[in-house]
C-alpha cells in the first residue's frame, strides 16, 4: 500500500484532472470572448486582454436580445403546457393502477427514443397546414414530442413516491382526482415540478434540428440556431470572437441554474432513467 | 356521508376518470408524434419534393431502392455505427471511473458535481462551436498545446482530415455526453449493497480485489442500461455532426444524411425513407432495451404492479 | 345626375390612390451594410414613385434562403414580390419567376456583363437583373514576391514553385508558420467554386455543358485535380481541408501565406488598420492551367428577381430595374464596394477613386465561367454535393483523380438520368 500522502495527493490529481476536463472549453470561450481582432488568434492560455467589443457586436449586428426572448417563450410555452398535460397523467400513470399501464410506460419511454429526423417531414407537413410555419407557436408544439414524455416519466416516477396516506384521507373524504391532484398532490410536487420543469426547459433551449427547419428568419430564430448561423458583416466573415461571446451569453445563465439546482436535477435525471 | 369506504365505487370511478386524466396528453402525443411519424413513413412511398408535397404519388418502394443503392446512405450508416460504438465506450468507460471517484467521500465532493454537470448543462450547438475553435488547426488551443508539450510535431487538422474529423466528434461528444453516464452509473453505485464491502473488508480483500469481484459485477445491469440509453440517443445524433462538420461525408450520420436529401436536395420521397428505416433501426434497439429494463426489474423484484 | 359625378370622383380617387399608395414587399441580405445600400436605394425608389418598400428579413445562409424561398414559392406566397437570389437560383426557380423582358429594353440589356445576362436567361425568359458580381481573385504579397524577385505566376505551376520556393526559404529564415496558398477546400459549395477554376482554367469544361452533358471526366481536368492534390500539405496545410472563404483570409491576413484564393470582400478587410499585412498586398487574375488555358474565375454574385405570384408586377420590376440601373450600382460601388455588373463603370473616375482595385477588375469579369447550374435546374444541388464530395476526396488523397472522376461521372449520370435533366 502506498502511503497516504502520495494515495492522497494522487485522488486529488484525478480530481483536479476531472474539474480541468469539464471547465477548460467553457473557460476558453470565455477568454475568447474577451478577445478582438488580430489578439483573437493568440493561443496565450490566461486572459491578458478585456475587451467587451466582441459582446456588443453580438447584440448589435443581430438581433441576438431578440433570438434569447424567442427561445425564452418558446421553452417558457413548451414547459407550460407540457407540465399542465402531464401532471393529471402522471397522477393516472403514477398512483392508479389500471391495465395497460406498463404498456403505456414503456411507450413513452419507446417515444422519446425517438430520433427528430423520423418525424420532420411528416411535422413540417402539419406545420405547414396550420399556417404556423416560422411561428414561435409551431415550434412550441412541436416541442411537444420532447418535452412531453420526458415531463410525464419523470413526474410519473416522482408521484409513485409519494406516501399513500394523504391520497387516502383525501379519498375517504370523497374527493375526485382532479380535487386530488390540485388541493393535495401539487403542493406536495412542488419541488417535483421545479426539477422536471427545469430538465424541460433545459431540452426545449437546447433544441436544434426543429428550431433550425421551422424559423428560417433572423427575427423568429432562437438561440442555438443564432449561435450555429452566426456570420459578420459581410456574407462570408465568421466572427469566432462573436460566436464565443454569443456562446458565454447563453451559457452562464445555464450554469448557473445548473449550479443551484443541481441537487434537484440530479434526482429528477436519476428518478427518471433508473428507477422503472 | 360517514361509514367504512366501499371499494368498488371508487375504484370504478377510478377506472373511467383514469383515461379522462390522460386523454389530453394522449391526444397531444398523437398530434406530435404518431401522425408525423404515419405520414413520414407515407412519404417514404411517393415521390413527394419540397416544392409540392400535396402532388406526390404513390412510387412503391422505389426510393428505398434508390437508398440502397446509394453509396453514401452506406457510408453514413457506418459513419452511424462507429460514432457509436467508439463514443458509448468511452463514455461508459469514463463516466464509471468519474462516479466512482464521486462516490467517495471527500471534501469538495458538492463542487465536483457542480463541475462536471457542466458539460451536459452547455447546448449541443454551443460545444459544437467552443470544440469547433480549439481544433482550429492555425490557431486553436488544442495545436498550440500540444505542439508545446510535444506531443505533435506540426498542427494537425482535427476537422478537416478525413480520419480525425471522427475523432474529434467523437471526443466533443464524449465531453458533451459523459456527465449524463456519471450520474446514472453514481446513482446505480450508490444502490449498491454495503454489506458484501464489509465483508470483503473483513476478509482482508485489497481495493482492487473489491473492485473486480464486488462492484463490476453488481454495476453490470446499471453499466448495461446505460449503455443502450446512450447508444440511443448516438444514433439519433444531428446537431452535433452539422454544426462542427457540417455536410463532409467522411463525417456525416444518417441523421444529417436524412436532412440533407429532405431540405438541401428538396427530395420528401427519399429523405422520408432514410428516416424511416433510421427509426426502424432505433425501434429495434428500444425494443431491446425494454426488454433488459423489464428484465433488471423483475430480477430485483421492484416491477410493483 | 350628381349621383354619377360622385362616383366617377369616388372611382377616380381610388384609382389615383391605387396607382399611387402600392406597396411593394422585398426580400434583400438583412446583414449590416449589404441592408443599409438595399434599404437606402429601395426608399429612394419609393420616394421618386410615391409608393411604399416593405423589407422582409431572410436567413443569411444560402441555403436556408433557398429552402425559405422554395417553400414559399410552392404555397405561392404574395408575401414577397421582389427576391434577391444567388447566381445559381436562376435554373431552380426559373418556373416562379416573371419573365423581365417586357420591362427591359435592348439598350439597359446590353450594359451588363453578357455572362451573368446569359445565366439569368433559362429558356428564353429573362428571369432576373443582375445586381452585383463576385469573382474569384488571387491575393498575393507583394512585399515577399519582390523579396524574392519573382513576378505574378500566370499559371498554376508557376504559382506552386513560386510558394514552395518561398515557403521554403522562409522556415529557413525562422518563420515557420508561414503556408505558400491557402484557399475554399472545405467541402461544400465553395469547393465547387474553387475546383471549377481550376479545371476550367485548364481546358476541362464546366462539369455539365450547356447541352446537359457530363464533361467532367476529361483528361485535363484529371490533370487539373491531381495538380491541387498535389498542393495539400506542401505549399497548403491539411487544414485547408476544412477552410471556408474566412478561414483562408484568416491565415492569409495573419501574414501566414503568400497567396490566398478569395472573393473581392477580403480587399477591404486586409487593408483595415489593424490588419498586419496592410498595403503588401496585390491582387491579380487566377493563373491558368498551362500555356493553352485561360485565366477565368468562377461567376459569383447576386441578382434581383420578382415573384410570378407578386400583387404588383409592374411596381415590383420597376423596382428591380431602378436598383440595378447604372446609377444605384455606382452609389453601392461607392458607399459599399458592391462589384457593378455594368462593364463600363469599371472606367467610372469616380468608383475607381473610391476603389483603386476595381479598375484592375474587368479584365477577371469579362472572363468569368458559370457553374452548371442552368441545365441542371432543380438537381444542381446534388450535382454541387457530388462534385465538391469527389474533389475533397482527390484533395484528401483518398484515390486519385482518375478514380474519382470517373465515379462522379457514373454517379452524375444516375442524377441527370444521362443527360436529360
Amino acid at each position: 500500500m502506498l502511503p497516504r500522502a502520495i494515495r492522497c495527493g494522487a485522488f486529488l490529481l484525478i480530481v483536479a484532472a476531472i474539474v480541468l476536463y469539464a471547465v477548460f472549453p467553457f473557460y476558453w470561450a470565455v477568454v475568447s470572448s474577451l478577445r478582438t481582432g488580430q489578439a483573437l488568434f493568440s493561443t496565450s492560455l490566461l486572459p491578458r486582454d478585456f475587451q467587451l467589443d466582441n459582446y456588443i457586436a453580438v447584440f448589435a449586428e443581430q438581433p441576438f436580445g431578440r433570438n434569447i426572448l424567442n427561445s425564452l417563450m418558446v421553452a417558457g410555452l413548451t414547459v407550460g403546457l407540457s407540465l399542465i398535460l402531464a401532471v393529471p397523467a402522471s397522477y393516472a400513470l403514477g398512483r392508479v393502477t389500471f391495465r395497460g399501464r406498463g404498456a403505456l410506460l414503456f411507450a413513452f419511454l419507446g417515444v422519446s427514443m425517438f430520433p427528430q429526423v423520423a418525424v420532420l417531414s411528416g411535422m413540417f407537413e402539419i406545420i405547414q397546414s396550420l399556417g404556423l410555419y416560422n411561428r414561435l407557436l409551431g415550434l412550441a408544439l412541436s416541442y411537444l414530442l420532447i418535452t412531453l414524455p420526458l415531463t410525464v416519466w419523470v413526474l410519473t416516477a416522482f408521484m409513485r413516491e409519494l406516501p399513500r396516506e394523504i391520497e387516502e384521507a383525501a379519498v375517504v373524504d370523497g374527493a375526485s382526482p382532479l380535487i386530488l391532484i390540485w388541493r393535495v398532490l401539487l403542493p406536495l410536487m412542488a419541488p417535483a415540478l421545479v426539477a422536471t420543469g427545469l430538465l424541460a426547459f433545459i431540452a426545449a433551449w437546447n433544441e436544434f434540428l426543429f428550431a433550425l427547419t421551422f424559423t428560417l428568419s433572423s427575427e423568429t430564430r432562437t438561440v442555438p440556431v443564432a449561435i450555429a448561423l452566426i456570420s459578420g458583416a459581410t456574407g462570408y466573415e465568421l466572427p469566432w470572437g462573436n460566436v464565443m461571446a454569443a456562446s458565454v451569453t447563453v451559457t452562464l445563465p445555464l450554469v448557473v441554474l445548473v449550479l443551484i439546482f443541481q441537487r434537484r436535477i440530479v434526482a429528477g435525471l436519476t428518478a427518471g432513467a433508473v428507477k422503472g | 356521508m360517514v361509514g367504512p369506504p366501499r371499494p368498488d365505487r371508487p375504484a370504478r370511478r377510478r377506472a373511467g376518470t383514469v383515461w379522462l386524466l390522460l386523454a389530453p396528453m394522449l391526444l397531444a402525443l398523437l398530434l406530435v408524434a404518431a401522425w408525423p411519424l404515419l405520414r413520414t413513413l407515407w412519404f417514404s412511398f411517393t415521390d413527394a419534393t419540397l416544392f409540392d408535397l400535396s402532388a406526390a404519388r404513390y412510387v412503391g418502394l422505389a426510393n428505398f431502392a434508390l437508398l440502397l443503392a446509394d453509396p453514401e446512405w452506406w457510408r453514413s450508416v457506418r459513419n452511424t455505427l462507429v460514432f457509436t460504438a467508439v463514443s458509448v465506450a468511452l463514455e461508459i468507460g469514463l463516466g464509471f471511473a468519474i462516479a466512482l471517484v464521486l462516490n467517495r467521500e471527500f471534501p469538495g465532493r458538492g463542487p465536483l458535481r457542480a463541475a462536471v454537470l457542466i458539460p451536459w448543462a452547455i447546448p449541443t450547438v454551443v460545444s459544437a462551436k467552443m470544440w469547433g475553435w480549439m481544433f482550429h488547426d492555425v490557431y486553436g488551443v488544442v495545436n498550440a498545446i500540444l505542439l508545446q508539450l510535444g506531443v505533435i510535431g506540426a498542427p494537425v487538422a482535427w476537422t478537416a482530415s478525413p480520419d480525425l474529423a471522427m475523432a474529434a466528434l467523437i471526443a466533443v461528444d464524449v465531453w458533451k455526453t459523459t456527465p449524463f453516464a456519471v450520474l446514472l452509473l453514481l446513482a446505480g453505485l450508490q444502490m449498491l449493497p454495503q454489506d458484501y464491502y464489509d465483508a470483503a473488508e473483513v476478509d482482508g480483500a485489497s481495493a482492487l480485489s473489491k473492485f473486480v469481484r464486488i462492484t463490476l459485477p453488481l454495476m453490470k445491469p446499471s453499466l448495461a442500461v446505460a449503455a443502450i440509453f446512450r447508444a440511443l440517443d448516438a444514433m439519433r445524433m444531428f446537431d452535433l455532426v452539422y454544426v462542427l462538420t457540417g455536410s463532409n461525408r467522411e463525417t456525416m450520420t444518417m441523421a444529417v444524411y436524412a436532412r440533407q436529401q429532405l431540405f438541401d436536395f428538396q427530395d420528401f420521397g427519399v429523405g422520408s425513407a432514410a428516416s424511416t428505416l433510421l427509426f426502424l433501426v432505433i425501434a429495434l434497439v428500444t425494443a431491446i432495451y425494454l426488454t433488459m429494463v423489464r428484465l433488471r426489474l423483475s430480477e430485483h423484484g421492484a416491477l410493483a404492479g | 345626375m350628381t349621383k354619377f359625378l360622385m362616383l366617377a370622383a369616388a372611382v377616380c380617387g381610388l384609382v389615383a390612390q391605387g396607382a399611387a399608395a402600392g406597396t411593394v414587399s422585398i426580400s434583400c441580405s438583412a446583414l449590416g451594410k449589404e441592408y443599409e445600400l438595399c434599404k437606402g436605394g429601395a426608399q429612394a425608389w419609393a420616394q421618386k414613385t410615391g409608393n411604399e418598400v416593405r423589407f422582409v428579413s431572410t436567413p443569411n445562409s444560402a441555403t436556408d434562403r433557398l429552402a425559405l424561398y422554395l417553400q414559399m414559392m410552392a404555397a405561392r406566397s404574395p408575401d414577397v414580390d421582389v427576391f434577391q437570389i444567388d447566381v445559381i437560383w436562376p435554373g431552380l426557380l426559373a418556373s416562379h419567376l416573371l419573365d423581365l423582358t417586357p420591362y427591359v429594353r435592348p439598350e439597359v440589356k446590353a450594359q451588363h456583363f453578357q455572362t451573368i445576362v446569359d445565366n439569368d436567361t433559362v429558356d428564353g425568359h429573362l428571369v432576373a437583373m443582375p445586381w452585383f458580381v463576385d469573382a474569384g481573385l488571387l491575393y498575393y504579397r507583394k512585399d515577399l514576391l519582390e523579396k524574392y524577385g519573382v513576378g505574378v505566376p500566370e499559371q498554376w505551376t508557376d504559382l506552386a514553385a513560386t510558394a514552395q520556393r518561398i515557403q521554403d526559404a522562409e522556415h529557413k529564415a525562422g518563420n515557420q508558420r508561414l503556408w505558400g496558398f491557402v484557399f475554399q477546400g472545405r467541402a461544400y459549395e465553395g469547393l465547387t467554386v474553387d475546383a471549377l477554376e481550376w479545371i476550367a482554367s485548364s481546358g476541362g469544361g464546366t462539369i455539365v455543358d450547356g447541352s446537359g452533358k457530363i464533361t467532367v471526366n476529361n483528361p485535363p481536368a484529371v490533370a487539373a485535380l491531381d495538380l491541387a492534390a498535389g498542393w495539400v500539405g506542401k505549399i497548403a496545410p491539411e487544414g485547408v481541408l476544412a477552410y471556408g472563404e474566412e478561414e483562408a483570409r484568416g491565415v492569409f491576413q495573419s501574414g501566414d501565406a503568400v497567396f490566398m484564393r478569395n472573393w473581392p470582400y477580403a480587399w477591404a478587410l486586409a487593408n483595415a488598420p489593424d490588419s498586419p499585412i496592410r498595403g503588401k498586398i496585390g491582387v491579380a487574375p487566377l493563373p491558368k492551367g498551362g500555356p493553352d488555358g485561360r485565366h477565368v474565375a468562377t461567376l459569383g454574385g447576386q441578382q434581383l428577381a420578382v415573384s410570378k405570384y407578386s400583387p404588383h408586377p409592374d411596381l415590383a420590376a420597376d423596382l428591380v430595374l431602378y436598383l440595378a440601373s447604372a446609377a444605384e450600382q455606382k452609389r453601392r460601388a461607392i458607399e459599399g464596394s458592391f462589384n457593378p455588373t455594368i462593364a463600363n463603370l469599371y472606367k467610372d473616375p469616380e468608383i475607381l477613386q473610391a476603389n483603386p482595385f476595381m479598375g484592375q477588375l474587368d479584365a477577371v469579369f469579362a472572363n468569368m465561367v458559370a457553374r452548371p447550374a442552368h441545365v441542371t435546374g432543380s438537381k444542381y444541388n446534388r450535382v454541387s454535393v457530388a462534385f465538391f464530395s469527389a474533389v475533397h476526396a482527390i484533395l484528401s488523397h483518398r484515390g486519385d483523380a482518375a478514380t474519382n472522376l470517373a465515379a462522379l461521372e457514373k454517379a452524375l449520370n444516375a442524377i441527370g438520368r444521362n443527360g436529360r435533366w
